[in-house]
């Protein structure tokens, strides 16, 4: 039997979401667009384009009204992503960065934390970062070996943590570390508030990567961090749910990423096709190319409606949210490396190099079926949920 | 049953001195070229001086006569050191500039040039002391190969050359180009010719070093010709049968891609293998999970199948039978497999494999050229249908 909220949902976006929608898409493609190229070639981590999404209250878009935010939900938030990474995943990932290095505040934190720290994230003043991988810690998170120790009543942090977003950029970070060494794999760890001012920490190695090139991502370090006990987020020593619930919601921006990355090369690719002439006509007039460009747009907008529901069900409140975000995530990343890689076929030559976008695309595509849990770990949540 | 040795005679069409040659170039690669490859990607570019090192050692004359400053072997050679290029892990763009010389340059000016031209060209690219370049593709001619519009007015003499040519291996610093041309103004399947352009013909210019998602050791040209003078000796074969030269040297610049897949499925596969073995996730080693082991089971079909069908259109090759259809198949299979098999290199890799310091992601981007370059999947698959009737 459906809920009453299912039942009572209407299944098409609300008119507000699809004017915030259309506004979303002139911004993009009057001032995000044209940077994109320039971006994944410098590595550079695009600061006007923060600046400009602030100005639009998009930063506001994963926060309630009460702290400052736009209120408008998971979707609507989902639905931003998506048409930033039409035009360039990296810039995207500002907006799903926003979400990741918030919501373990949103979600365990004190009201005290949330009145401290999110309006600040909202407007843009602040930028968070989610510190839960390390070197020997990916897909398997509860053996990490980053350490917090009381002392007094202050937490002291050592360790390192591996392929953290936005590093050098965050104002805060979410880090994970283990709290009590005796209680076993994946028990004992919690989650702290580090700003990136306290002694001790360090930025550490910035990483060269395949794609999302203007987003840092890197090794910050923690030497000795004091940090006081209002940093200590949720409860002590359950640190490990935190992270999981936050990633159970998170990982839709991934999702939402790589629709967006896999609905700009399909566009791409059929405009491509319709202007490209060989052997006398255009290509898009080859059935082998018109039967390509349906198979994308089709697996895209399946990709789409995955997340979409699973989005709504965050929204509904809805506590089985888990396996709705593992799908999404799955099939929509597996679609955007899909499609992209048919879309730089589609373009030939053209399509290998750095002066048309599909090449980028395509390697912006791939980290989108590594992070936020590979996957494979999205795999084994599924499965899990038919037991 | 008989007891594994360990030690395998090679099966044809290999012998024992193609295994020497097979060690013997992948102890070049392992000592002289993969210690630098970070280097030179991220210059863009191999050192010139490693064409003279390949030259001295004999790798750029594999199937050519002794009497040319060649080796005296065949077309088998050449393939060891297609193959071995890549398993030995030179990198697709050190393998692209290296390959394209020995694999598509230089072998039309063999097959169909006078004793004069090998002299001239041949002899000294041998050496590595000249750089050689094929000029087909043109921003309006990709797969469509008979749509060439670079032009050579006879004149008295020679000829004088008028277009652009585009994503030419080598194209930036090549001392000579084997050039695709119009010598007729229809073009097309009876009016194309050949003409080896040299770098410092007036008119000949290098129009810009493109930018592109692999091969970034190796130089990718875009050339344009104004009024090029070029004599008459510079002619290829026979005017106007062009088109039939473009076609014969595809075969051997599929062949030699496939070959190249095959290295480079070889080398990812063993390296994520030892890889898988090392990395420990949930308290052991993540080889040691079913879905992982599947993975490389499913990817060493592809490598298998890659080099089974890539070794038959070889061996009918060596045996002079024009194997048009193995080729293209080889090619085809081999190229999106190389692809498929890096790109789930990388997946088991994780965050490690989409970090540049591994060299997966650098396989990622070079393997993307594969079903495009040569002719795409989409022309392969075209050739395929028609020889089988449709």
């Amino acid at each position: 039997m459906a809920t009453a909220t299912e039942a009572s949902a209407p299944y098409s976006l609300p008119p507000e979401f699809i004017d915030f929608r259309d506004t979303i898409r002139t911004i993009v493609r009057e001032r995000v667009a044209p940077r994109a190229a320039e971006i994944d070639a410098q590595a550079e981590y695009p600061r006007d384009i923060r600046e400009l999404f602030a100005s639009h209250d998009l930063l506001g878009l994963p926060f309630d009204t009460d702290h400052g935010g736009t209120g408008t939900g998971s979707l609507m938030l989902n639905i931003a992503i998506e048409e930033v990474a039409k035009a360039c995943a990296s810039s995207a990932l500002i907006l799903m960065i926003q979400e990741l290095g918030t919501l373990p505040i949103k979600l365990f934190g004190t009201e005290q934390q949330q009145r401290r720290l999110l309006p600040r994230c909202a407007t843009g003043e602040q930028s968070p970062a989610f510190a839960l991988s390390e070197p020997d810690a990916g897909s398997d998170p509860g053996g990490m070996r980053t350490r917090a120790v009381r002392d007094g009543s202050d937490w002291v942090i050592d360790g390192a943590k591996n392929w953290i977003t936005n590093l050098g950029v965050a104002d805060f970070y979410i880090v994970f570390c283990v709290t009590d060494a005796e209680a076993g794999h994946s028990h004992g760890i919690s989650a702290f508030v580090v700003e990136a001012d306290r002694p001790g920490f360090e930025v550490g190695k910035l990483e060269h990567k395949l794609g999302i090139r203007g987003s840092p991502t890197g090794q910050p370090v923690f030497d000795a961090v004091r940090v006081p006990p209002e940093n200590l987020i949720g409860v002590e020593g359950e640190g490990f749910k935190v992270a999981m619930a936050t990633l159970d919601r998170s990982r839709l921006g991934v999702a939402a990423q790589a629709v967006g990355i896999a609905q700009g090369a399909t566009d791409y690719a059929a405009a491509y096709a319709k202007e490209r002439r060989q052997f006398g006509r255009p290509i898009a007039s080859f059935q082998g190319i018109q039967f390509k460009l349906a198979e994308m747009e089709t697996r895209t907008a399946a990709a789409r409606e995955l997340l979409y529901r699973a989005c709504s069900k965050i929204d509904a409140g809805d506590p089985d949210i888990g396996k709705h975000s593992a799908m999404a995530k799955l099939f929509a990343s597996d679609t955007a490396m899909w499609v992209t890689t048919e879309a730089v076929q589609i373009l030939g030559g053209y399509g290998y190099v750095s002066e048309y976008p599909v090449e980028r695309m395509m390697r912006d595509a791939k980290i989108t079926q590594i992070y936020e849990g590979t996957n494979e770990i999205q795999r084994l949540v599924i499965a899990r949920s038919l037991r | 049953m008989v007891k594994d040795t360990g030690v395998r005679a090679p099966l044809p069409p290999f012998t024992d001195e193609h295994a020497d040659l097979r060690a013997s170039v992948n102890r070049w690669i392992g000592e002289e070229i993969s210690p630098h490859v970070d280097e030179w990607e991220a210059a863009r570019e191999f050192p010139r001086e490693l064409y003279l090192r390949a030259g001295e050692l004999g790798f750029l004359g594999l199937k050519y006569p002794e009497a040319l400053g060649g080796q005296g072997g065949d077309c088998v050679h050449d393939a060891v050191w297609a193959e071995e290029l890549a398993a030995a892990g030179a990198s697709g763009g050190v393998g692209a500039g290296l390959g394209a010389h020995t694999g598509i340059a230089t072998p039309p000016v063999f097959n169909f040039g006078t004793p004069e031209q090998h002299e001239r060209f041949l002899r000294p690219a041998i050496r590595g002391e000249k750089i050689g370049a094929l000029g087909i593709t043109e921003p309006g001619a990709g797969s469509d190969v008979a749509g060439i519009r670079t032009f050579a007015r006879r004149v008295s003499g020679g000829y004088v050359v008028n277009g652009s040519k585009t994503f030419i291996t080598n194209g930036v610093r090549a001392d000579f180009l084997v050039c695709a041309v119009k010598t007729t103004e229809e073009g097309g399947h009876h009016g194309l010719s050949f003409l080896v352009l040299e770098r410092d013909m007036p008119g000949y210019e290098v129009s810009r070093k493109l930018e592109k998602m692999g091969w970034h050791s190796s130089d990718t040209g875009e050339l344009s010709f104004t009024d090029v003078e070029v004599p008459a000796e510079n002619l290829l074969g026979e005017e106007n049968r062009g088109f039939h030269l473009i076609m014969a040297n595809f075969a051997w610049e599929r062949l030699s891609m496939s070959l190249a897949a095959v290295g480079a499925m070889r080398r990812l596969i063993e390296t994520t293998v030892s890889y898988a073995l090392e990395r420990r996730a949930f308290d052991r080693p993540i080889g040691r999970f079913q879905s992982i082991r599947h993975k490389v089971a499913e990817m060493g079909i592809k490598l298998e199948a890659s080099r089974s069908l890539t070794y038959q259109a070889l061996r009918l090759h060596a045996a002079g039978r024009n194997p048009i259809r193995e080729v293209t198949m080889a090619k085809l299979l081999s190229q999106r497999a190389c692809l498929e098999v890096a790109d789930e290199c990388l997946q088991i890799h994780g965050g490690y494999g989409y970090m540049r310091e591994y060299g997966i992601e650098r396989a990622v981007r070079d393997a993307r050229l594969g079903p495009i370059g040569g002719g795409t999947d989409e022309v392969m698959r075209e050739i395929l249908g028609r020889q089988m009737g449709l």
